[in-house]
C-alpha cells in the first residue's frame, strides 16, 4: 500500500487548526482517498481541534505535542518531522502557504533530499507521478512540475482548493508518536502583536478589498474598512499606496507583498500594474472601480464601474448592508 | 565579519515572457533582466551591517549563465566588495536543492558568518533556498525579516520575522541565514563612483568541479510551461453611480454568488 498524504497542520497558536486546513485535507483526500493523515506539531492541541481534523476527513492524526514546538523554530520542527517521516514513509507532505510553513517544508525537503513545489494551485496524478501547477513569472505563466522521488513536498495557496466538508461524527485515530524535540539554536525573545483592525487576515480572507493610488491619502482607508466590516473583508493596498506611506507594508498585495486568492476581490482606485496582478490574479471574482476607463485592471475584471470611488464606496456599503440585513 | 549575499537574476516584472520552443523554459529574446527585488533588500542590509561595524566584507554570489555577471556587477556597484559567479552548464536544470547545495559549498569555502538572501526570487517564487541553505549548513534561519541587529561581539543576531498577526523576535547564534522581507530597508541606488569602481572589482567564476565535482540531479523538474487560461470577458456596468452599484450588488449575489 502506498504511503500516506501528510497534511501539516497550521494552527491558530491556540490549539485549533486554521480553516485553511480544510482545503489541504480536502485536496489530499481527493488525491489519496483513505490515506489522509494530519501531522500536528504544537505545544498544545485542543480536543475540539483534534475532533475538527477528523471531521474534515483525516483518517489519522499524528500529534507531536511538546513545549519546544512553540513558537515555531525550523531547526526543531524539521528534526522531529524528519524523524517521524523516517518511520512512516509518507508519499506526500502538504502544507498551506503561511509564513512559517513556507520555511518549514523547504527545510524539511532539504533534510529528506526531495523536491518542493511551493505555492501550488493545482495537482494531478499522472500514472505514478504527481504533477503540481504553480504560477510563475508574476503569474503570467503556469509551470507544471514533478518530483524525482517521494515524499512529494508541496505548499498549497489558500482559497484555491475546495475545502473538505465537515462531517459531524467522523473521527480520526489520534496517535502521539514519540520523537525527540531537541537541537534548538534560536532563542525566542518576544512577539509584537500588530494593532488589530478587527478585520480578517489578508491571505486567509474570502473577500478582499484593495485601495490604490486613487485613495488619495491614508485618511481615506477608513471608508474601505467600514465596507470591510459590513461584508467581512480584509483591506489591503497596492504598492503605490504602500510606497506612498499610506499603509504599512503588511497590507501590500502584489509581487513584493502578499499573494491572495479570495473568492471576491474589490479594487478601488487600483490601476492594475503587473506587479499587483501577480498577487491577486487567481482571485475568483474580480471587481474594479476606477475613474480611468483605460486602467489595466479592467482587462481582468469580471465587473467594473468607471466612476469616482468616493461616490461608489458609500453607496456600495449601503447596498451591501441592505442585502445582508435581509 | 564576512557576509555573503545570495542573489538571483530574474526577468523584470514588466517584461513580456514567452515560452521557448522546448515548452519548459522561457525564450530569453528581448527580456530585460534585473536583480530580484528582495535580493536588493538583502544586499542593502549587508552593506549597512558592514558600514555600522566599520569593518567586514560583503560578497555577492549568484548561480546562472553568463548574463548573471551583469546582476553581480550591479551589486558591486551598490557596494559589495567582490562577487562569485557559479557558472556551469551542469547547473542548467538546477532546482532549489541543487542551487542550495552549490551555494552551501561556497559559504563553507568562504567561511561566511552571516548569509543574507531575498525572501524569494520573483521568477519562480519558490522561496526555498534560504531554508535549504540553513539545513545543509546546520545553521538557524529566520524568514521574512523586518529588522535585525548584530550584537557587539558578532556572536549572535537579533531578528524580527514577519508572521501572520505580528512580528516574532529571536536571537540566532551566528553563523545564521536570514531572508529579507520588503520593509527591512530602502535599497540604495548605485552612485556613479560605485558604478565606475565596480568595473575594477573581482567577479570570480566557479565551476561545479571547483566545488567538489558531481552535481546531483534535480529533485523537482519542470514538465512544461503554459499560458494562463484566459479569464472570461468582464462587464463594465453602465449607468449613474446608485444604479450601477445596485446592479453590481445584484450581480455579485445572484450571478457570481460571491457574496
Amino acid at each position: 500500500m502506498p504511503g500516506a498524504f501528510w497534511c501539516i497542520v497550521e494552527d491558530d497558536r491556540n490549539g485549533s487548526p486554521k480553516k485553511v486546513m480544510a482545503e489541504v485535507i480536502g485536496e489530499a483526500a481527493r488525491l489519496a482517498p483513505g490515506r489522509v493523515e494530519a501531522v500536528w506539531l504544537t505545544d498544545k492541541a485542543s480536543e475540539a481541534g483534534l475532533k475538527q481534523l477528523g471531521e474534515w476527513g483525516a483518517a489519522r492524526v499524528l500529534l507531536l505535542e511538546n513545549a519546544a514546538f512553540a513558537p515555531y523554530r525550523s531547526e526543531v520542527w524539521v528534526a522531529s518531522a524528519a524523524e517521524l517521516a523516517g518511520k512512516e514513509s509518507p508519499q506526500a507532505i502538504l502544507a498551506p502557504v503561511t509564513s512559517r510553513q513556507r520555511e518549514f517544508v523547504a527545510r524539511l525537503a532539504a533534510r529528506l533530499g526531495v523536491g518542493l513545489a511551493a505555492d501550488s494551485v493545482g495537482f494531478a496524478l499522472e500514472g505514478d507521478k504527481l504533477v503540481a501547477t504553480r504560477p510563475v513569472y508574476a503569474g503570467k505563466l503556469l509551470s507544471k512540475v514533478t518530483w524525482a522521488k517521494a515524499p512529494w513536498v508541496a505548499t498549497l495557496r489558500p482559497n484555491v482548493f475546495r475545502p473538505a466538508a465537515s462531517q459531524p461524527g467522523k473521527t480520526a485515530s489520534v496517535e502521539r508518536p514519540t520523537v525527540t524535540a531537541a537541537g534548538a539554536l534560536m532563542k525566542f525573545v518576544e512577539r509584537r502583536e500588530e494593532v488589530s483592525t478587527g478585520l480578517p487576515e489578508l491571505t486567509e480572507a474570502e473577500t478582499v478589498i484593495s485601495g490604490g493610488r486613487g485613495m488619495k491619502g491614508p485618511e481615506n482607508y477608513v471608508i474601505l474598512e467600514d465596507l470591510g466590516r459590513v461584508i467581512g473583508a480584509a483591506v489591503g493596498a497596492s504598492r503605490a499606496a504602500v510606497d506612498a506611506g499610506w499603509r504599512p507594508h503588511r497590507f501590500q498585495i502584489g509581487q513584493t507583498g502578499r499573494t491572495i486568492s479570495p473568492k471576491l476581490y474589490l479594487g478601488f482606485g487600483v490601476s492594475g500594474a503587473i506587479q499587483h496582478l501577480a498577487g491577486m490574479r487567481t482571485s475568483k471574482v474580480i471587481v474594479a472601480i476606477n475613474k480611468d476607463p483605460e486602467a489595466p485592471i479592467f482587462k481582468i475584471a469580471d465587473y467594473g464601474i468607471v466612476a469616482d470611488l468616493f461616490e461608489v464606496v458609500p453607496e456600495l456599503t449601503k447596498e451591501f448592508k441592505k442585502l445582508l440585513e435581509k | 565579519m564576512k557576509i555573503l549575499v545570495t542573489i538571483k537574476q530574474v526577468p523584470d516584472t514588466a517584461t513580456q515572457v514567452k515560452i521557448a520552443a522546448d515548452g519548459k523554459t522561457i525564450d530569453p529574446t528581448g527580456i530585460t533582466w534585473i536583480v530580484s527585488p528582495y535580493d536588493e533588500f538583502a544586499v542593502e542590509e549587508a552593506l549597512r551591517i558592514k558600514e555600522k561595524r566599520g569593518q567586514g566584507e560583503v560578497v555577492a554570489v549568484s548561480l546562472g549563465p553568463d548574463r548573471v555577471k551583469e546582476a553581480l556587477r550591479s551589486c558591486l556597484a551598490m557596494g559589495c566588495d567582490r562577487a562569485i559567479h557559479l557558472n556551469d552548464p551542469a547547473w542548467a536544470a538546477a532546482d532549489t536543492l541543487v542551487t542550495a547545495r552549490a551555494l552551501a559549498k561556497v559559504i563553507e569555502q568562504e567561511s561566511a558568518q552571516l548569509v543574507l538572501c531575498g525572501r524569494q526570487a520573483i521568477d519562480d517564487d519558490m522561496g526555498a533556498v534560504t531554508a535549504q541553505l540553513a539545513e545543509l549548513l546546520g545553521w538557524p534561519c529566520a524568514y521574512w525579516i523586518m529588522e535585525e541587529t548584530i550584537d557587539a561581539d558578532a556572536k549572535s543576531v537579533r531578528a524580527a520575522r514577519q508572521v501572520e498577526g505580528g512580528l516574532e523576535v529571536f536571537d540566532l547564534p551566528l553563523p545564521a541565514v536570514l531572508a529579507a522581507q520588503k520593509g527591512l530597508n530602502e535599497p540604495r541606488y548605485p552612485t556613479l563612483k560605485g558604478i565606475m569602481g565596480a568595473k575594477k572589482k573581482e567577479i570570480k567564476d566557479l565551476k561545479a568541479s571547483d566545488l567538489g565535482g558531481a552535481v546531483e540531479p534535480p529533485q523537482l523538474s519542470v514538465v512544461g510551461l503554459q499560458a494562463l487560461p484566459p479569464r472570461p470577458p468582464g462587464r463594465i456596468i453602465q449607468g449613474d453611480v446608485p444604479t450601477a452599484v445596485k446592479e453590481l450588488v445584484r450581480s455579485l449575489r445572484e450571478d457570481a454568488k460571491a457574496i
